[in-house]
């Protein structure tokens, strides 16, 4: 039979969404946590120490908290771009996680279960598709709030995520010419067999890294959430938990990207100075899904490191990194990085 | 024009150089301040469980003492309310009748005494002018609420619990005072 539907499969791969869907939103509440944890001990403070034992129960006082907060849509907003705008938000940044390979294959009731939701061959061309498409939740929830605060917000998350992407793409297109290969999987399947990325790509890396912290809205680069200038951005308007939405969209985007850093630079899921074919498959994908975690983590703290060390740019520097100095850094990084393959002839 | 004081500096004009127009040194050079904090000890204090010790001479809310056998000092004599630079204090007399030596020390004392909280500047003169002993200053605070006249302190909220009835509560009331006089 040709059209032999595979049950199985269908099922193997719902649990499969069902568990990293939840995952990555349980990862991005405890980040909200880690993030107040680690602005509290870098600036001397405690942090929240009260609800839960360590004040591990924070992040659903929080959750619940906004849940019960009252919902106001403004009278003089588009009511159904209103409700788009955090649902967009949110749904593109769990979308991302449909490519990333967390782990090797998994052995269970006589099956071989990848650890990934969907090897596409394209895999990092959709997630750049569903990032950059992560800026129209925020553009169609500010315009929708009829605020100028939160146009403006609007605008500049725009202006900013064109001016980066640009750069994030070249730096991309640099390391796609060492690799070959656009699917994350077969990355991380090279880097486990040969060297991590970063070796070959340092500049490219460093250039990723900047552009992930515009990406996602994060400080130097919060400029569309600048509460000082703007109050709030893109979300003064937002009340309840379309602003937790939008809050929540900023963490997983934040753990999403991290992620991304960690299989395209420093080897996915490939655990260093260890070698995984001395293992049980199923041991094997644990210290995989492990060592992905770790470098994740590590990742998740340099985003909060910088941002609670470094203050916001101004609008005219911003786009100065990004046009002057950044998109040629990557155009000099690519043309290097051509010339070094066609030297060595990989 | 000659600078009255040495204090000024020049002020460097020159322009940046590579590594400072890089940015990022300057930004990594951050980071490890910020990172060397992390194990700096944590000046804060977790309120309830642990709390900072007063200093000796702490002045907080006002206590009417009484002696060992349990009987109120106070006399009424005024001359607390007349230190009193923020006119807190009200009192009224009255003469002991017989039978209630037990309850008052001396033959007149305070049928009424009250202090508003909100008035009182915890200056201590009243502890001062008390040629008694009968009020002092402890070591709390006035608690916080919510309406105005909460704030005014009359004698049963004052009063030192009794040492023969309640001693534990009498020796906590006392403080450090059981050791200062």
């Amino acid at each position: 039979m040709l059209l032999a539907i595979d049950f199985a499969l269908i099922i193997e791969k719902l649990i499969l969404i069902v568990v990293v869907v939840s995952a990555s939103l349980v990862i991005a509440m405890y980040t909200t946590f880690a993030e107040r944890k680690v602005a509290a001990i870098l600036q001397d403070r405690r942090g929240p120490n009260r609800a839960g034992p360590f004040g591990l129960l924070q992040p659903l006082a929080d959750g619940l908290k906004l849940f019960f907060k009252e919902e106001i849509i403004p009278n003089f907003s588009s009511k159904f771009l209103f409700i788009l705008g955090p649902a967009l938000a949110m749904l593109t940044a769990v979308m991302t996680s449909a490519v990333v390979p967390w782990g090797d294959k998994v052995q269970l009731f006589d099956r071989e279960i990848n650890l990934q939701i969907a090897d596409i061959n394209i895999g990092i061309l959709y997630v750049f598709g569903v990032v950059s498409m992560g800026v129209y939740g925020i553009m169609i929830g500010s315009w929708a709030s009829n605020n100028k605060f939160s146009l403006l917000g609007g605008l500049r998350a725009a202006s900013q995520i064109i001016s980066y992407e640009l750069a994030m793409g070249i730096s991309l297109i640099a390391l796609l010419m060492v690799t070959g290969t656009l699917s994350l999987k077969e990355m991380v399947v090279q880097q486990q067999a040969g060297h991590w990325n970063i070796i070959y790509q340092p500049l490219g890396f460093l250039i990723f890294l900047i552009c992930a912290f515009a990406e996602c809205n994060r400080t130097p680069f919060d400029l569309p959430e600048a509460e000082n200038e703007l109050i709030g951005g893109y979300h003064t308007e937002y009340s309840s938990m379309k602003l937790g939405f939008y809050l929540f969209s900023e963490y997983i985007n934040m753990f999403i990207s991290s992620v991304i850093m960690a299989t395209l630079f420093f080897g996915g899921y490939d655990m260093p100075f260890v070698n995984e074919a001395n293992f049980t498959p199923n041991i094997a994908a644990i210290i995989g899904v492990a060592a992905l975690m770790t470098k994740v983590i590590l990742f998740i703290f340099l985003f909060m490191w910088v941002r609670w060390t470094i203050p916001r740019f101004r609008y005219d520097q911003l786009m100065h990194l990004g046009w002057r100095i950044l998109i040629p850094l990557a155009l000099f990084n690519m043309l290097v990085t051509g010339a070094a393959v066609l030297y060595f002839n990989r | 024009m000659q600078p009255l004081t040495n204090k000024a500096k020049q002020v460097s004009r020159k322009p940046m150089t590579f590594a400072e127009r890089l940015y990022l040194p300057a930004i990594f050079k951050g980071m490890m301040i910020t990172f060397s904090h992390i194990f700096k000890k944590k000046p804060t204090i977790n309120y309830p469980e642990k709390q900072r010790p007063f200093s000796p001479v702490f002045r907080g809310l006002q206590i009417l003492n009484r002696d060992e056998e349990g009987r109120e000092n106070c006399t009424a004599c005024g001359l607390c309310a007349v230190a009193c630079p923020a006119e807190a204090i009200t009192m009224e007399a009255a003469e002991r009748q017989p039978g209630e030596e037990h309850l008052y020390k001396e033959e007149k004392y305070a049928a009424k005494y009250e202090i508003n909280m909100l008035r009182c500047i915890f200056c201590g003169l009243c502890e001062e002018a008390c040629p008694k002993d009968a009020i002092y200053l402890s070591e709390t605070f006035t608690p916080a609420d919510y309406q105005r006249k909460q704030f005014i302190y009359a004698k049963n909220d004052l009063l030192i619990p009794h040492p023969k009835e309640n001693p534990e509560a009498y020796q906590k009331a006392l403080g450090n005072r059981a050791t200062k006089n």
